[in-house]
């Protein structure tokens, strides 16, 4: 928890968050047209997303497995009934003029995300419910000097609004939850969770009040698509709000915009927001009936969840939280990770850990790839790593060899090959480099007799450049202190 | 020998079946029939070449040895029907040049059936009224006229193209849609057999909406026969409809033996009501004399919450319309009236588009649904609406079928209701129950008033049993031996 200091005291903020998640299915909610991103204008309408007469929505089950999923994602409750009903109001891309929506009985009801703070720390979230939507068409204003142009892409894609309790106090809290939700829904495959593409939007809700006291007046803030604008909306609410009270007036229950080229947020103007949408079953679409049985089956065959996964590379791996919890992030970097500890026979996880958050993240930041598209694989990383556990090579050799392994897709064992970088661990040999580093420098030989231990470590060095990094620095460093002796 | 164009549907499939004509013989026919009817004002869209196009190809099917159930049959459709290529209307100015780039299901049905079409019946607006006043392409006339009166007549409806067109004699079978009655009324209006077939029988995929949870499409035909035959090709489960059914479509026609014997039909009290004409009750007790003769028992039994089905149809069907008619915008097809901001266009558009009752009903809608109204009005609506089913679902354990009447008076001269709204909504006091509740319902010929004009009794029957209700139609039919004509023929 952060609490802002004003003249009257410490404030609290209390967020509370509405996330639009686009979900990914081949078709949209009520009907067979596609939904991939970024497609030419109006290329993706069905008659039923341009509500043409006598057309009706015919729901995707796809939609509603991928809801299902969710919220068993989410530890909630799935409702085995649950009904659409109309929203009613006029937008020109809104073409029935009314949105399909959850209303009353939503599909899923509360459940509970556990965030992952920067501090180490975690802490609960309760989701209040998750329901199915159709999302609205698009409305281009750019395309002529006075008039307004429609794209009904998006007019009928299912979006999942998920919505939190107003459980969260500080924007690194909005944060965690954000990027926690992000993962879990990209675990799960329902979403791609991008938020520059629009696939996840929030709205935030603000209210700010005294530790301890009943909740303030909160207001909505809309417009919000990414998790810095997200934070950046509520410190900006938060103080506004602050400011407000401090200075005698009160904060009215509104929607307001973010704008994110000042960092702030304004109020909508009333017309915009006037609305009274005339919810009702919607008569051409039956309730949701979902058996028990295929609930069930869905849960069993969810894939492992970040938190679980977490906690298992701590137990079995001996990995700590924070390493942990970076490596889940990310279904892909986990499953990557894995793949690397399963393929370098005998390596210690806790050195591929450091391998893969270290050497092989700063490579593909570097170059700006992903990892399906990185040249070292999890096999060729594990290949590596096994050289290095087996004492073939030397930590220092190994990450010349990685670097070689990325530049050329090589094996690590051909290249070590290749370029003879095998560690010498052959004691004549050893010996020979190390008598001669002796005999080169009297003077270092002669301060370390009398008692200056630290000119061992320079010895070890002048060793191993001598031998181009290939000694194995555990047979240099006995070797020396016996010829010292 | 009869005209063409006078026949009904069984005796144009015999005719054609027999090589007697062909299909290009009957759809001339109705297409100079529908000529010489257009005093009427039956239709709004006359598609002559495409009716002729299609007897061509029906005729060539047929040579093939491919007829299908309605093979050469001209029919008339209501132009709540999406039909691809062809300007469809629903009566508002709202949808000018609408063509729609689809063919809405039940026509599709109809047309692989072998069914050829004359041409887009008048309506009332998007369905909504029981007198065929509030189209925008003006009334439609009754062909009957009241004895030594030349008088218009309304035709009943919405449907009241479709029935004015069958009862003219310019088609043997035209669609209709009911939401409330808009079948059943203007079929009694008109002197003919007007089916509502069991909510989900045929599909809405295609049928411009009005009120979503009660609209269904059926028939409007001269006879019980005609009626099971297009509906036999009318109905299907449509999977683009998640509330039609999936159930097999039986022959309906093989129903038609007469069979009533033991039948148990109950009758309502809660249909006796105040006001109503004394020749309604006379023939309600012939209808019951002549189901009696047939070897059926009368059982009498009590709906008891038949008084609040108009008030609550009143407010579900407004509710519903109110939101199925928020896509006429302006913004993608139809009427558009420009304006400043999006607001401005909207209230141009659809200021002008729409007519008087359409705009009452929409804000009624739009009151009832408000918030702070909501429980008042839709919620109570949709309770009642369950306690009407459940009166039905009781009663049906008791009985095979209801008779009642179909509505409470014969039709009435244009202009004669206008004045008041609730006096007109009254005309649907015995169809809406059948709506609220999803069942089938028939209305049957039975007998002319003193003025000379067609009274009709409902048959209302169990959900997906239009077999009974069929069966019972025609017993009735037979027994009240209706035979006679409207004061307008086509081409007499």
């Amino acid at each position: 928890m952060s609490l802002i200091q004003g003249e009257t005291g410490e404030w609290e903020m209390v967020i509370g968050l509405e996330v639009h998640a686009q979900v990914i299915a081949e078709s949209k909610l009520f009907s067979g047209a596609a939904t991939a991103f970024g497609a030419e204008p109006n290329t993706q309408v069905s008659l039923v997303d341009a509500a043409m007469p006598g057309m009706l929505p015919v729901l995707n089950e796809k939609s509603v497995e991928q809801a299902v999923k969710t919220g068993l994602g989410l530890n909630a409750q799935i409702n085995l009934s649950s009904v659409f009903e109309r929203k009613n109001y006029f937008y020109p891309d809104l073409p029935q003029g009314y949105q399909i929506s959850q209303y009353l009985q939503p599909i899923v009801g509360e459940g509970v995300v556990t965030l992952d703070l920067p501090d180490g720390s975690a802490k609960e979230v309760g989701i209040e419910r998750l329901h199915l939507e159709q999302d609205a068409g698009k409305s281009l204003h750019d395309q002529h000097p006075s008039q307004t142009y429609i794209d009904l892409n998006r007019s009928g894609v299912t979006l999942m609004e998920i919505v939190s309790k107003p459980d969260m106090r500080s924007a690194e809290e909005v944060g965690a939850y954000l990027e926690k939700l992000r993962s879990i829904l990209r675990y799960l495959g329902t979403c791609t969770s991008n938020m520059e593409e629009g696939s996840m939007r929030c709205d935030v809700n603000v209210s700010v009040r005294h530790p301890g006291e009943a909740l303030g007046t909160r207001t909505e803030t809309k417009n919000v698509n990414s998790i810095r604008f997200a934070k950046q909306a509520i410190e900006h609410e938060a103080k506004r709000q602050i400011a407000l009270i401090e200075g005698g007036g009160a904060v009215v229950q509104e929607t307001r915009l973010f704008d994110p080229n000042k960092g702030v947020t304004r109020a909508m103007r009333s017309k915009e927001e006037a609305h009274d949408y005339r919810y009702f079953p919607d008569p051409d679409l039956l309730p949701v009936v979902l058996d028990a049985d295929w609930v069930a089956a869905l849960k069993r065959d969810l894939p492992e969840l970040p938190d679980a996964k977490k906690a298992r590379f701590i137990a079995d791996f001996g990995l700590n939280a924070y390493d942990a919890g970076v490596l889940v992030a990310e279904r892909e970097i986990a499953e990557f990770f894995e793949a690397v500890v399963a393929s370098g026979k005998g390596c210690d996880p806790k050195q591929a850990a450091n391998w893969v958050t270290g050497a092989f993240f700063g490579a593909l930041n570097r170059d700006g790839i992903e990892i399906a598209a990185a040249p070292v694989n999890a096999a060729k990383l594990g290949g590596l790593l096994e050289l290095l556990d087996a004492g073939t090579i030397s930590g220092r050799i190994a990450k010349d060899v990685f670097d070689a392994m990325w530049d050329s897709g090589k094996d690590a064992a051909a290249i070590v090959e290749e370029k003879g970088l095998k560690q010498i661990s052959d004691t004549g040999a050893i010996e020979a480099i190390v008598d001669q580093v002796i005999a080169d420098n009297p003077g270092q030989v002669e301060q370390f007799k009398s008692g200056n231990e630290k000119v061992l470590g320079w010895f070890v060095g002048q060793i191993m450049k001598a031998s181009q990094g290939k000694a194995n620095p555990g047979m240099v460093n006995q070797l020396l202190r016996k010829k010292l002796g | 020998m009869t005209r063409l164009s006078e026949l009904t549907i069984a005796q144009s499939r015999d005719g054609l079946t027999k090589g007697a004509f062909s299909a290009r013989d009957l759809a001339e026919a109705s297409i100079a029939a529908m000529e010489s009817a257009r005093p009427l004002n039956a239709f709004i869209t006359e598609t002559p070449e495409r009716a002729l196009e299609m007897a061509a190809a029906s005729d060539a099917r047929r040579a093939k040895g491919e007829a299908g159930v309605l093979e050469g049959i001209p029919l008339a459709i209501k132009d709540l029907f999406c039909t691809e290529g062809v300007l469809t209307t629903a009566a508002s100015h709202i949808l000018d040049g609408f063509v729609p780039p689809y063919e809405s299901t039940v026509t599709a049905n109809l047309w692989r059936a072998g069914a050829v079409m004359l041409g887009k019946t008048n309506m009332d607006e998007f369905a909504m009224g029981s007198s065929n006043t509030s189209s925008y392409y003006g009334n439609v006339e009754n062909p009957w006229r009241r004895q030594g009166e030349n008088r218009p007549l309304v035709p009943g409806g919405s449907s009241g193209g479709s029935a004015a067109a069958v009862a003219a004699r310019v088609a043997p079978g035209a669609t209709g849609t009911d939401t409330g009655g808009s079948i059943r009324q203007p079929g009694a209006f008109c002197g003919l057999v007007g089916m509502k077939p069991t909510y989900g029988r045929c599909s809405r995929w295609g049928v411009v909406a009005f009120a979503s949870s009660l609209d269904q499409a059926g028939p409007l035909t001269r006879t019980v026969r005609d009626s099971a035959l297009m509906l036999r090709a009318m109905a299907s489960y449509d999977p683009k409809d998640s509330t039609s059914v999936d159930r097999p479509v039986p022959d309906y026609e093989a129903a038609l033996d007469g069979r009533i014997r033991g039948l148990k039909i109950g009758i309502p009290k809660e249909y006796r009501v105040e006001g109503m004409p004394e020749e309604i009750e006379a023939i309600w007790r012939d209808g019951i004399k002549w189901l009696e003769a047939a070897g059926a028992a009368m059982i009498d039994i009590s709906l008891p919450h038949t008084k609040y089905a108009l008030p609550a149809y009143y407010i579900v069907a407004p509710a519903e319309a109110s939101s199925n008619l928020a896509r006429y915008d302006g913004v993608r097809y139809g009427l558009r009236v420009p304006g400043a901001t999006p607001t401005e266009m909207y209230e141009a558009t659809r200021g002008e588009g729409f007519g008087a009752e359409v705009k009452r009903r929409v804000m009624i809608g739009t009151y009832v649904l408000s918030a702070g109204y909501y429980d008042a009005y839709y919620n109570k609506a949709r309770r009642v609406r369950a306690l009407i089913l459940r009166d039905f679902t009781e009663a049906f354990e008791k009985v095979d079928a209801i008779l009642t009447p179909t509505a409470p008076s014969a039709a009435f001269a244009i202009g004669e209701r206008t004045d008041d709204p609730i006096s007109m909504y009254l005309n649907d006091v015995f169809t809406v129950p059948a709506n609220l509740s999803g069942l089938p319902g028939i209305s049957v010929p039975a007998a002319l008033d003193a003025d000379g004009l067609p009274l009709g009794l409902q048959v209302i029957g169990r959900a997906f049993d239009e077999e009974t209700m069929l069966r019972v139609a025609g017993v009735l039919e037979d027994a009240a031996g209706f035979d006679a004509e409207p004061a307008f023929v086509a081409g007499r």
